[in-house]
């Protein structure tokens, strides 16, 4: 039986002098290799718990298992395992793309010479080869994504994780993307994935979480869940589930 | 150490791409320093070789009104406009609010009566037997009603304070004639001559200024070797604003996000900004040192003389813009926003540079900030400085203050270290 990527035990969490509990009990298990959704509506955790997941947050109760790691006791060394495309831009706008990728492949410890293979590899592979050397605040909102997907994949992380990674972007530069994340699964890397575009996520997404209120509602292979619930795709499952309401 | 350089190269690229940033950091202070040492040596010019423009209304129609008018000529201080006829003061306050005359002067009708029957009276005292009882009862003397001297707002207590002080030797000079001629007179029933007259009153014991130096050297301190290190050490602390707000602007983008879930310490990226802030606050200092001392003379301006030791400048200029970056680095934590960075940044350089003694001299300063000066920085490296220009001293003589420095350096940094782990950035 394999490890893990993520494992996800009675995780309790609030924020600091914030009222109310964000999260109590949660369990929630990722695959290794798998393509993994998460969503639901704004406000429902899931931003939360990718904070809690890549560390940028802190918990003190329950566990977190990254490949069986546990994300609080090792911070550092687990991030080596892991790779996180945010939904803001983060990079360097005032360098190129190949000057953010050195930079950010050295902060990944990688030496001089994976920098420059890999530099290559994903400028090429992600179209950015005819524009390496210009700075990216010159760029469209699509290489721009494209640029921010590379940085985060650049160390060839075991567990990629995704918040949005293509909001805001045209055609082409979305099909690019996703047919990269796949291209990526079939080489070993697990996916945890988060959007609000949910006719992508599902010729994405092998397996998802619909999340609600600091909870996970369901958790299941996306086409047991249409089965089970009579829909016929993932924005009805989602608005079955979580009903029509505002939540902002 | 891969991490360190590569972030060293991230923020040398940041900081060469942004012109306006560079602009701040070296053009504006070159100018800042050229601005403040032309207008200190302006005012050292005004005092000491350019002329005031004093509108005199004499009023006396004797002698010794016009005397004081040739002495206060002789002071070569003023640029005198003689008014034609008595001048009401209604007048003299239009004259002067026009900017006609920055000083006026009213000598009284009765100048030189009263100077006269004053010098007589002083003479009669002076030859009476001091146990004479017509001593008590005969001698008076006369007080003469004042000289009036107008001044316009503008001009500080400093300049009408040397302004009075060359007028009340002016006034010194023509009593001082007619006390000595009446008593000459008294006593040897004929005048004094001319010579006897200047060797009394004009035989003065000159006073000769040495500046006190280290090295022997008597070469007389100028407005840029006041002015140039003080305005320096202001420049680069200045770079909080654009340090400040670079850590500010990192710390609320997505990119410190993304560095936060990466292997490496956050940490190296404040080094780094260290390491590259230093050496930029070590080029501006440079930069303003050659110019100067090569572009000063040329510009008008005295020129700068570097200190004889230069590692110990080297050393006082590095741990300055050590100083200099952390109290940035400071900053860019505990704020928020790069307005607030640019504000208190500004302003509490500002405030430090006043406790510093930059602004006004450290020795002029109210007992109890003599002692609050301490807590600055500025202070510290001021003391360095001068210490290496002003007074020919070398790194043994300005050691205690580098070690001030760099004790308040070190204090800031932990402060910062408390801010990153307050704030949960490390």
């Amino acid at each position: 039986m394999s490890i893990p990527a993520i494992a996800i035990r009675s995780l309790s969490f609030s924020y600091p002098k914030q009222e109310g509990i964000q999260f109590k009990d949660l369990n929630l298990e990722v695959d290794d290799g798998e393509r993994f959704g998460l969503f639901g509506p704004n406000g429902a955790g899931k931003t939360t718990l990718m904070n809690l997941m890549t560390g940028l947050l802190r918990y003190r109760k329950g566990s977190i298992r990254l490949l069986s790691h546990e994300i609080s006791d090792h911070p550092k060394s687990v991030n080596k395992l892991f790779g996180f495309v945010p939904q803001d831009f983060s990079f360097y706008p005032e360098l190129s793309p190949r000057e953010n990728l050195s930079f950010f492949g050295a902060w990944y410890g990688l030496g001089q010479y994976s920098i420059r293979k890999r530099t290559a590899e994903l400028l090429a592979v992600l179209g950015l080869d005819e524009v390496s050397n210009r700075m990216v605040h010159t760029f469209s909102g699509g290489m721009k994504r494209r640029v921010n997907l590379a940085i985060g994949v650049m160390h060839q992380p075991r567990v990629l994780f995704l918040d949005e990674p293509t909001v805001g972007v045209d055609v082409q530069s979305r099909h690019a993307i996703i047919h990269y994340l796949k291209e990526l699964n079939q080489q070993g890397t697990t996916l945890i994935y988060t959007s609000h575009q949910l006719e992508e996520a599902e010729g994405l997404c092998e397996k998802i979480a619909l999340m609600d209120e600091g909870k996970i509602v369901v958790h299941d292979r996306l086409a047991i869940l249409l089965e089970e619930h009579r829909q016929e795709g993932l924005e009805g499952l989602f608005l079955g589930l979580t009903g029509k309401h505002f939540r902002d | 150490m891969q991490t360190l350089k590569a972030t060293i190269i991230k923020d040398l690229k940041i900081l060469i791409r942004d012109s306006m940033g560079l602009v701040m950091i070296f053009f504006m202070p070159v100018l800042l320093v050229i601005v403040i040492t032309s207008v200190q040596n302006s005012t050292y010019e005004l005092i000491n070789n350019n002329r005031i423009t004093l509108l005199a209304d004499n009023r006396d129609k004797g002698p010794e009104g016009a005397q004081l008018m040739k002495a206060i000529e002789k002071i070569g201080m003023f640029n005198i406009i003689h008014a034609d006829s008595s001048v009401p003061e209604n007048e003299i306050s239009i004259r002067m609010h026009a900017r006609d005359a920055l000083v006026a002067l009213v000598i009284p009708a009765d100048f030189s009566t009263s100077i006269q029957t004053r010098a007589t009276g002083i003479a009669d005292r002076a030859l009476q037997d001091p146990d004479s009882p017509v001593l008590k009862k005969v001698i008076f003397i006369v007080q003469p009603d004042s000289l009036i001297m107008y001044y316009h707002p503008v001009m500080q207590q400093s300049f009408r304070q040397s302004i009075q002080g060359a007028l009340h030797s002016a006034v010194q000079v023509i009593q001082g004639e007619a006390i000595v001629r009446n008593l000459y007179h008294a006593i040897n029933s004929r005048s004094i001559s001319p010579d006897l007259e200047k060797d009394i009153l004009f035989g003065q014991i000159p006073i000769t200024e040495i500046p006190v130096s280290r090295t022997g050297s008597r070469v007389v301190p100028n407005a840029s070797q006041h002015n140039v290190p003080a305005w320096t050490i202001f420049a680069m602390f200045f770079v909080v604003i654009t340090l400040g707000s670079t850590v500010v602007k990192e710390k609320t983008s997505g990119s410190f996000l993304r560095l936060k879930t990466l292997p490496s310490s956050y940490l190296n990226a404040l080094f780094s900004k260290q390491i590259v802030y230093v050496l930029v606050t070590f080029l501006q200092a440079a930069v303003i040192f050659v110019i100067g001392n090569l572009l000063f003379p040329h510009i008008g301006l005295p020129a700068l003389h570097l200190p004889n030791d230069i590692p110990g400048l080297i050393l006082v200029t590095l741990v300055t813009g050590w100083c200099a970056a952390s109290y940035a680095i400071c900053v860019g934590v505990f704020c928020n926003t790069t307005e607030q960075s640019n504000g208190f940044g500004a302003i509490s350089i500002l405030i430090l540079a006043a406790l510093g003694g930059l602004l006004v001299p450290a020795f002029a300063m109210p007992a109890n900030f003599q002692r609050i000066m301490r807590i600055s920085p500025l202070h510290w490296s001021l003391e360095a400085y001068y210490g290496l220009f002003l007074e020919g001293g070398k790194l043994k003589d300005v050691l205690a203050n580098i070690l001030s420095l760099a004790g308040i350096t070190i204090c800031i940094q932990l402060l910062t270290l408390y801010g990153l782990k307050k704030k949960n950035l490390i």
